[in-house]
Protein backbone atom coordinates (compact mmCIF):
# COMPACT_ATOMS: atom_id res chain seq x y z
CA UNK A 1 0.00 0.00 0.00
CA UNK A 2 2.77 2.68 -1.08
CA UNK A 3 0.01 4.30 -2.98
CA UNK A 4 -0.98 5.72 0.29
CA UNK A 5 2.37 7.81 0.47
CA UNK A 6 2.43 8.78 -3.13
CA UNK A 7 -0.98 9.89 -3.08
CA UNK A 8 0.64 12.07 -0.37
CA UNK A 9 3.42 13.00 -2.16
CA UNK A 10 1.06 14.32 -4.82
CA UNK A 11 -0.88 16.10 -2.50
CA UNK A 12 2.67 17.61 -1.87
CA UNK A 13 3.00 18.57 -5.86
CA UNK A 14 -0.01 20.18 -5.77
CA UNK A 15 -0.14 22.42 -3.21
CA UNK A 16 3.79 23.41 -3.97
CA UNK A 17 1.59 24.48 -7.41
CA UNK A 18 -1.30 26.39 -5.59
CA UNK A 19 1.44 28.19 -3.95
CA UNK A 20 3.39 28.77 -6.73
CA UNK A 21 0.24 29.34 -9.12
CA UNK A 22 -2.17 30.99 -6.66
CA UNK A 23 -5.17 28.57 -7.57
CA UNK A 24 -7.67 27.53 -4.76
CA UNK A 25 -9.77 24.19 -6.05
CA UNK A 26 -8.42 21.39 -8.12
CA UNK A 27 -11.03 19.55 -9.74
CA UNK A 28 -9.27 16.84 -12.32
CA UNK A 29 -5.73 15.60 -11.76
CA UNK A 30 -4.06 13.53 -14.65
CA UNK A 31 -1.00 11.59 -13.57
CA UNK A 32 1.21 9.50 -16.23
CA UNK A 33 1.74 6.14 -14.74
CA UNK A 34 4.46 3.44 -16.35
CA UNK A 35 2.70 0.22 -16.92
CA UNK A 36 6.34 -1.07 -14.48
CA UNK A 37 6.04 1.27 -12.12
CA UNK A 38 4.68 -0.71 -8.99
CA UNK A 39 1.56 1.00 -8.80
CA UNK A 40 -2.47 -0.34 -7.97
CA UNK A 41 -4.48 2.15 -9.59
CA UNK A 42 -7.67 1.46 -7.81
CA UNK A 43 -5.08 1.79 -4.47
CA UNK A 44 -4.12 5.37 -5.94
CA UNK A 45 -8.16 6.55 -6.23
CA UNK A 46 -8.77 5.12 -2.72
CA UNK A 47 -5.61 6.62 -1.34
CA UNK A 48 -6.67 10.19 -2.97
CA UNK A 49 -9.61 10.21 -2.08
CA UNK A 50 -8.30 10.00 1.76
CA UNK A 51 -5.81 12.18 1.17
CA UNK A 52 -7.61 14.97 -0.77
CA UNK A 53 -10.23 15.05 2.20
CA UNK A 54 -10.17 18.21 3.64
CA UNK A 55 -8.20 20.01 1.52
CA UNK A 56 -8.32 22.07 -2.23
CA UNK A 57 -8.32 18.91 -4.15
CA UNK A 58 -11.40 17.14 -2.34
CA UNK A 59 -13.17 15.68 -4.82
CA UNK A 60 -11.05 15.88 -8.13
CA UNK A 61 -11.41 13.38 -10.63
CA UNK A 62 -8.25 11.78 -10.67
CA UNK A 63 -7.28 10.60 -14.36
CA UNK A 64 -4.43 7.85 -15.09
CA UNK A 65 -2.30 7.81 -18.51
CA UNK A 66 -0.82 4.91 -19.11
CA UNK A 67 2.52 4.64 -20.44
CA UNK A 68 3.50 1.60 -22.30
CA UNK A 69 6.69 -0.32 -20.65
CA UNK A 70 9.85 -0.86 -22.32
CA UNK A 71 12.72 -3.26 -21.13
CA UNK A 72 15.95 -3.67 -22.10
CA UNK A 73 16.73 -7.68 -23.44
CA UNK A 74 20.05 -8.87 -22.23
CA UNK A 75 19.94 -11.96 -24.73
CA UNK A 76 19.78 -9.87 -27.94
CA UNK A 77 20.72 -6.31 -26.70
CA UNK A 78 17.92 -5.06 -27.73
CA UNK A 79 15.52 -2.20 -26.15
CA UNK A 80 11.74 -3.53 -26.76
CA UNK A 81 8.15 -2.79 -25.66
CA UNK A 82 6.69 -4.98 -23.25
CA UNK A 83 3.11 -5.38 -22.79
CA UNK A 84 3.79 -7.08 -18.96
CA UNK A 85 6.42 -6.97 -17.28
CA UNK A 86 6.91 -10.90 -17.19
CA UNK A 87 6.29 -11.20 -21.13
CA UNK A 88 9.73 -12.70 -23.12
CA UNK A 89 11.51 -10.57 -25.51
CA UNK A 90 9.33 -9.98 -28.70
CA UNK A 91 11.92 -10.15 -30.98
CA UNK A 92 14.03 -12.85 -28.99
CA UNK A 93 11.83 -15.11 -26.82
CA UNK A 94 14.58 -14.34 -23.82
CA UNK A 95 13.23 -13.97 -20.34
CA UNK A 96 15.79 -11.27 -18.82
CA UNK A 97 14.93 -8.13 -19.52
CA UNK A 98 15.48 -4.82 -17.48
CA UNK A 99 12.69 -2.46 -17.47
CA UNK A 100 14.21 0.97 -18.95
CA UNK A 101 10.78 3.04 -19.44
CA UNK A 102 7.38 3.12 -17.74
CA UNK A 103 8.22 3.16 -14.59
CA UNK A 104 7.72 6.68 -14.02
CA UNK A 105 4.70 8.43 -11.42
CA UNK A 106 3.98 11.94 -12.52
CA UNK A 107 1.61 14.46 -12.20
CA UNK A 108 0.86 15.74 -15.58
CA UNK A 109 -1.63 18.70 -15.31
CA UNK A 110 -4.18 19.53 -13.17
CA UNK A 111 -7.91 21.17 -13.98
CA UNK A 112 -8.06 24.48 -11.58
CA UNK A 113 -10.16 27.00 -10.07
CA UNK B 1 14.65 23.65 12.87
CA UNK B 2 16.14 20.30 11.58
CA UNK B 3 19.24 21.24 9.60
CA UNK B 4 18.79 17.69 6.85
CA UNK B 5 15.50 19.74 5.12
CA UNK B 6 14.37 22.63 7.03
CA UNK B 7 10.99 20.52 8.24
CA UNK B 8 9.38 20.82 11.24
CA UNK B 9 9.09 17.17 12.17
CA UNK B 10 6.87 14.27 10.85
CA UNK B 11 5.29 12.89 13.73
CA UNK B 12 8.43 10.76 14.02
CA UNK B 13 10.09 9.69 16.45
CA UNK B 14 13.78 7.55 16.82
CA UNK B 15 15.48 5.48 19.14
CA UNK B 16 18.85 5.65 19.57
CA UNK B 17 21.91 7.84 18.54
CA UNK B 18 23.38 10.00 20.84
CA UNK B 19 21.04 12.67 20.77
CA UNK B 20 16.70 12.39 20.26
CA UNK B 21 13.78 14.84 19.79
CA UNK B 22 10.47 13.82 19.03
CA UNK B 23 9.59 15.67 15.89
CA UNK B 24 5.75 17.38 16.14
CA UNK B 25 2.85 15.58 14.90
CA UNK B 26 1.09 16.65 11.59
CA UNK B 27 3.63 18.04 9.31
CA UNK B 28 3.61 18.30 5.43
CA UNK B 29 6.94 20.02 3.76
CA UNK B 30 6.33 23.48 1.85
CA UNK B 31 4.39 24.83 4.84
CA UNK B 32 5.35 27.56 7.26
CA UNK B 33 3.92 25.58 10.01
CA UNK B 34 5.50 26.88 13.67
CA UNK B 35 8.13 24.24 14.84
CA UNK B 36 9.09 23.18 17.91
CA UNK B 37 11.89 20.58 18.67
CA UNK B 38 11.82 19.72 21.66
CA UNK B 39 15.61 19.57 23.25
CA UNK B 40 14.92 19.84 26.85
CA UNK B 41 12.62 16.76 27.45
CA UNK B 42 14.26 13.85 29.66
CA UNK B 43 15.85 11.34 28.40
CA UNK B 44 18.33 8.73 29.74
CA UNK B 45 21.61 9.17 28.02
CA UNK B 46 23.63 6.28 26.59
CA UNK B 47 25.18 4.28 28.85
CA UNK B 48 27.70 1.13 27.62
CA UNK B 49 27.53 2.52 24.06
CA UNK B 50 23.63 2.31 23.95
CA UNK B 51 21.91 4.90 22.70
CA UNK B 52 19.11 7.25 24.09
CA UNK B 53 15.77 6.87 23.78
CA UNK B 54 13.05 8.46 21.38
CA UNK B 55 11.19 6.73 18.37
CA UNK B 56 10.67 8.31 15.24
CA UNK B 57 6.76 7.45 14.22
CA UNK B 58 6.02 8.65 10.96
CA UNK B 59 2.72 8.08 9.42
CA UNK B 60 1.22 11.55 9.16
CA UNK B 61 -1.49 12.93 6.67
CA UNK B 62 -1.04 15.30 4.30
CA UNK B 63 -1.64 19.50 5.03
CA UNK B 64 -4.75 21.23 5.33
CA UNK B 65 -5.01 23.87 2.40
CA UNK B 66 -7.88 26.61 2.21
CA UNK B 67 -10.03 26.24 -0.42
CA UNK B 68 -12.59 29.00 -0.72
CA UNK B 69 -11.78 30.48 -4.76
CA UNK B 70 -14.79 30.61 -6.96
CA UNK B 71 -13.18 31.61 -10.36
CA UNK B 72 -12.74 30.45 -14.19
CA UNK B 73 -11.62 26.90 -14.02
CA UNK B 74 -8.01 26.58 -16.64
CA UNK B 75 -5.45 23.53 -17.08
CA UNK B 76 -2.34 24.02 -15.22
CA UNK B 77 1.10 21.88 -16.63
CA UNK B 78 3.37 20.18 -13.90
CA UNK B 79 5.10 17.59 -15.49
CA UNK B 80 6.39 16.70 -12.15
CA UNK B 81 7.65 13.03 -10.98
CA UNK B 82 5.53 12.23 -7.93
CA UNK B 83 8.66 11.07 -6.52
CA UNK B 84 11.36 13.58 -7.19
CA UNK B 85 10.83 15.19 -3.64
CA UNK B 86 12.10 11.71 -2.16
CA UNK B 87 14.57 11.58 -5.36
CA UNK B 88 15.57 15.24 -3.94
CA UNK B 89 16.60 13.79 -0.54
CA UNK B 90 18.00 10.88 -1.34
CA UNK B 91 20.78 12.67 -3.86
CA UNK B 92 21.00 14.59 -0.58
CA UNK B 93 22.07 11.56 1.22
CA UNK B 94 24.14 10.14 -1.80
CA UNK B 95 26.16 13.24 -1.35
CA UNK B 96 26.39 13.05 2.66
CA UNK B 97 27.39 9.49 2.40
CA UNK B 98 30.13 10.22 -0.41
CA UNK B 99 31.26 12.71 2.21
CA UNK B 100 32.13 10.43 4.44
CA UNK B 101 33.12 7.72 1.89
CA UNK B 102 30.54 5.98 4.01
CA UNK B 103 29.12 2.80 1.76
CA UNK B 104 25.37 2.59 1.95
CA UNK B 105 23.30 -0.44 2.04
CA UNK B 106 19.39 -0.67 1.63
CA UNK B 107 18.63 -4.24 2.85
CA UNK B 108 15.20 -4.92 1.46
CA UNK B 109 12.92 -8.39 2.26
CA UNK B 110 9.82 -9.77 3.84
CA UNK B 111 9.32 -10.14 7.04
CA UNK B 112 11.54 -12.96 8.23
CA UNK B 113 13.52 -13.39 5.51
CA UNK B 114 17.04 -12.70 8.28
CA UNK B 115 17.64 -9.66 7.86
CA UNK B 116 18.41 -8.75 11.22
CA UNK B 117 20.34 -12.02 11.95
CA UNK B 118 22.08 -11.60 9.06
CA UNK B 119 22.78 -8.77 10.16
CA UNK B 120 23.87 -9.19 13.52
CA UNK B 121 26.32 -12.25 12.45
CA UNK B 122 28.00 -9.42 10.11
CA UNK B 123 28.68 -6.96 12.14
CA UNK B 124 30.04 -9.36 15.10
CA UNK B 125 33.05 -10.59 12.34
CA UNK B 126 33.31 -7.32 11.12
CA UNK B 127 33.54 -5.65 14.46
CA UNK B 128 37.00 -4.06 15.41
CA UNK B 129 38.37 -3.89 11.61
CA UNK B 130 35.43 -1.59 9.87
CA UNK B 131 33.54 1.05 11.43
CA UNK B 132 29.42 0.20 10.81
CA UNK B 133 26.64 1.53 11.78
CA UNK B 134 22.73 0.59 11.04
CA UNK B 135 19.58 2.11 10.71
CA UNK B 136 16.59 -0.16 11.42
CA UNK B 137 12.84 0.39 9.67
CA UNK B 138 9.98 -1.42 11.37
CA UNK B 139 6.36 -0.28 11.67
CA UNK B 140 6.58 -0.38 15.47
CA UNK B 141 9.18 -1.37 18.41
CA UNK B 142 13.02 -0.91 18.83
CA UNK B 143 13.29 -4.63 19.10
CA UNK B 144 15.74 -4.79 16.03
CA UNK B 145 17.83 -1.61 17.05
CA UNK B 146 18.07 -3.56 20.67
CA UNK B 147 19.61 -6.46 18.92
CA UNK B 148 22.23 -4.36 16.49
CA UNK B 149 23.08 -2.67 20.11
CA UNK B 150 23.83 -5.26 21.53
CA UNK B 151 26.29 -6.41 19.27
CA UNK B 152 28.22 -3.17 20.05
CA UNK B 153 27.10 -1.43 16.74
CA UNK B 154 25.44 2.38 16.55
CA UNK B 155 21.70 1.83 15.99
CA UNK B 156 19.22 3.77 15.27
CA UNK B 157 15.20 2.48 15.07
CA UNK B 158 13.02 4.51 12.80
CA UNK B 159 8.96 3.23 13.48
CA UNK B 160 7.26 4.03 10.45
CA UNK B 161 3.95 3.90 12.09
CA UNK B 162 1.23 2.57 9.49
CA UNK B 163 4.04 3.57 6.73
CA UNK B 164 5.00 0.34 5.01
CA UNK B 165 8.62 1.91 3.88
CA UNK B 166 11.22 3.83 4.79
CA UNK B 167 11.92 7.03 2.58
CA UNK B 168 15.13 9.49 2.18
CA UNK B 169 13.71 11.78 4.23
CA UNK B 170 13.34 9.63 7.12
CA UNK B 171 17.21 8.12 6.48
CA UNK B 172 18.61 12.02 6.22
CA UNK B 173 17.12 11.99 9.68
CA UNK B 174 17.86 8.99 11.07
CA UNK B 175 21.95 9.47 9.61
CA UNK B 176 21.56 13.03 11.59
CA UNK B 177 21.35 11.30 15.11
CA UNK B 178 23.44 7.83 14.74
CA UNK B 179 26.74 10.18 13.46
CA UNK B 180 28.88 8.77 10.76
CA UNK B 181 32.34 7.38 10.61
CA UNK B 182 34.52 7.87 7.84
CA UNK B 183 34.83 4.90 5.79
CA UNK B 184 32.24 3.26 7.77
CA UNK B 185 29.46 1.03 6.22
CA UNK B 186 25.74 1.83 6.56
CA UNK B 187 23.36 -0.79 6.62
CA UNK B 188 19.90 0.59 6.18
CA UNK B 189 17.31 -2.07 7.27
CA UNK B 190 13.97 -1.15 5.14
CA UNK B 191 10.60 -2.43 6.26
CA UNK B 192 10.02 -6.33 6.03
CA UNK B 193 8.03 -6.14 2.54
CA UNK B 194 8.02 -7.31 -0.52
CA UNK B 195 6.37 -4.31 -2.64
CA UNK B 196 6.50 -0.92 -1.15
CA UNK B 197 10.27 -0.46 -0.30
CA UNK B 198 11.35 -0.72 -3.56
CA UNK B 199 10.26 2.58 -5.31
CA UNK B 200 11.79 4.47 -2.65
CA UNK B 201 15.76 5.55 -3.40
CA UNK B 202 17.73 6.01 0.03
CA UNK B 203 20.32 7.36 -1.33
CA UNK B 204 22.10 4.12 -0.93
CA UNK B 205 25.17 2.84 -3.23
CA UNK B 206 23.80 -0.70 -3.43
CA UNK B 207 20.78 -2.81 -3.00
CA UNK B 208 20.59 -5.98 -1.24
CA UNK B 209 17.74 -8.07 -1.45
CA UNK B 210 17.11 -10.99 0.82
CA UNK B 211 14.77 -13.92 0.29
CA UNK B 212 14.77 -16.88 2.46
CA UNK B 213 14.59 -20.52 0.53
CA UNK B 214 11.30 -21.45 2.40
CA UNK B 215 9.67 -18.63 0.84
CA UNK B 216 9.30 -20.83 -2.57
CA UNK B 217 11.11 -20.64 -5.98
CA UNK B 218 8.09 -17.86 -7.45
CA UNK B 219 8.46 -15.09 -5.42
CA UNK B 220 11.02 -13.07 -7.92
CA UNK B 221 8.18 -13.24 -10.73
CA UNK B 222 5.56 -12.80 -8.11
CA UNK B 223 7.15 -9.81 -6.57
CA UNK B 224 9.47 -8.29 -9.06
CA UNK B 225 10.25 -5.19 -8.14
CA UNK B 226 11.98 -5.37 -4.95
CA UNK B 227 14.81 -7.87 -7.09
CA UNK B 228 14.72 -5.90 -9.97
CA UNK B 229 16.79 -2.60 -8.99
CA UNK B 230 19.08 -5.20 -6.53
CA UNK B 231 23.21 -5.36 -7.12
CA UNK B 232 23.02 -8.60 -4.32
CA UNK B 233 20.16 -10.68 -3.90
CA UNK B 234 20.83 -13.18 -0.22
CA UNK B 235 19.41 -16.51 -0.32
CA UNK B 236 19.23 -17.23 2.93
CA UNK B 237 18.47 -20.09 5.58
CA UNK B 238 20.10 -22.46 3.10
CA UNK B 239 20.38 -24.98 5.81
CA UNK B 240 17.08 -25.80 5.68
CA UNK B 241 16.96 -26.67 2.32
CA UNK B 242 17.53 -30.42 2.85
CA UNK B 243 14.08 -30.46 4.55
CA UNK B 244 12.23 -28.35 1.46
CA UNK B 245 11.05 -29.21 -1.35
CA UNK B 246 11.97 -26.27 -3.05
CA UNK B 247 14.10 -26.25 -6.32
CA UNK B 248 17.07 -23.42 -5.62
CA UNK B 249 17.86 -23.90 -9.47
CA UNK B 250 14.49 -22.85 -10.53
CA UNK B 251 14.67 -19.78 -7.57
CA UNK B 252 17.88 -18.87 -8.74
CA UNK B 253 16.36 -18.78 -12.88
CA UNK B 254 13.79 -16.65 -11.52
CA UNK B 255 15.85 -13.87 -9.95
CA UNK B 256 18.53 -13.57 -12.67
CA UNK B 257 14.84 -13.35 -15.16
CA UNK B 258 13.93 -10.53 -13.47
CA UNK B 259 17.35 -8.73 -12.11
CA UNK B 260 19.89 -10.16 -14.79
CA UNK B 261 22.60 -8.30 -13.10
CA UNK B 262 22.48 -9.04 -9.40
CA UNK B 263 24.87 -11.16 -7.93
CA UNK B 264 23.17 -14.20 -5.85
CA UNK B 265 24.67 -15.76 -3.11
CA UNK B 266 23.72 -18.47 -0.84
CA UNK B 267 23.95 -17.60 2.60
CA UNK B 268 22.83 -19.42 6.11
CA UNK B 269 23.82 -17.97 9.63
CA UNK B 270 23.56 -21.16 11.03
CA UNK B 271 26.21 -22.85 9.36
CA UNK B 272 28.13 -20.04 8.12
CA UNK B 273 27.63 -20.87 4.43
CA UNK B 274 28.67 -18.23 2.31
CA UNK B 275 28.98 -15.85 4.89
CA UNK B 276 32.48 -15.16 4.06
CA UNK B 277 32.11 -14.70 0.24
CA UNK B 278 29.22 -12.08 2.04
CA UNK B 279 31.74 -9.98 4.15
CA UNK B 280 34.38 -9.88 0.89
CA UNK B 281 31.55 -8.46 -1.46
CA UNK B 282 30.85 -6.28 1.30
CA UNK B 283 34.58 -5.14 1.89
CA UNK B 284 35.23 -5.27 -1.76
CA UNK B 285 32.32 -2.64 -2.37
CA UNK B 286 33.52 -0.27 0.32
CA UNK B 287 37.21 -0.72 -1.32
CA UNK B 288 35.91 -0.01 -4.78
CA UNK B 289 34.21 3.43 -3.17
CA UNK B 290 36.57 4.45 -1.11
CA UNK B 291 39.26 3.80 -4.15
CA UNK B 292 36.96 5.72 -6.49
CA UNK B 293 36.40 8.88 -3.75
CA UNK B 294 40.16 8.99 -3.33
CA UNK B 295 40.62 9.14 -6.92
CA UNK B 296 38.10 12.06 -7.28
CA UNK B 297 39.38 13.78 -4.20
CA UNK B 298 43.18 13.43 -6.04
CA UNK B 299 41.71 14.70 -9.19
CA UNK B 300 40.59 18.06 -7.97
CA UNK B 301 43.47 18.38 -5.87
CA UNK B 302 45.82 18.07 -9.45
CA UNK B 303 43.39 20.59 -11.11
CA UNK B 304 43.44 22.95 -8.00
CA UNK B 305 47.65 22.36 -8.03
CA UNK B 306 47.40 23.35 -11.90
CA UNK B 307 45.32 26.70 -11.03
CA UNK B 308 48.30 27.97 -8.91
Amino acid sequence: MHEMSLCESLMGVIEESAQREGFTKVTRVRVEVGRFAGVELPAMHFGFEVVARGTLAEGAVLDFDIVPGSAWCFDCGQTVELENRMDPCPVCAGVRLQPTGGTEIRLKDMEVI
Amino acid sequence: MCTTCGCSGDGATFEGGDHAHPHGAGHTHGHAHEHSHDHGHDHPHPHEGEGAHADLNYGSGPARAHAPGLSQARMVEIERNILSKNDAYAATNRARFAQDGSLALNMLAGPGAGKTTLLVETLKTLAGTIPCSVIEGDQQTSHDAERIRATGTPAIQINTGKGCHLDAHMVGHAVEHLGMHMGGILFIENVGNLVCPAAFDLGEKRRVTLLSVTEGEDKPLKYPDIFEKADMVLLTKTDLLPHLDVKVDVLEANIKRVAPQAQILHVSTRNGQGMPQWLDWLKGERRALLDALAAQAQARADMLRAAE
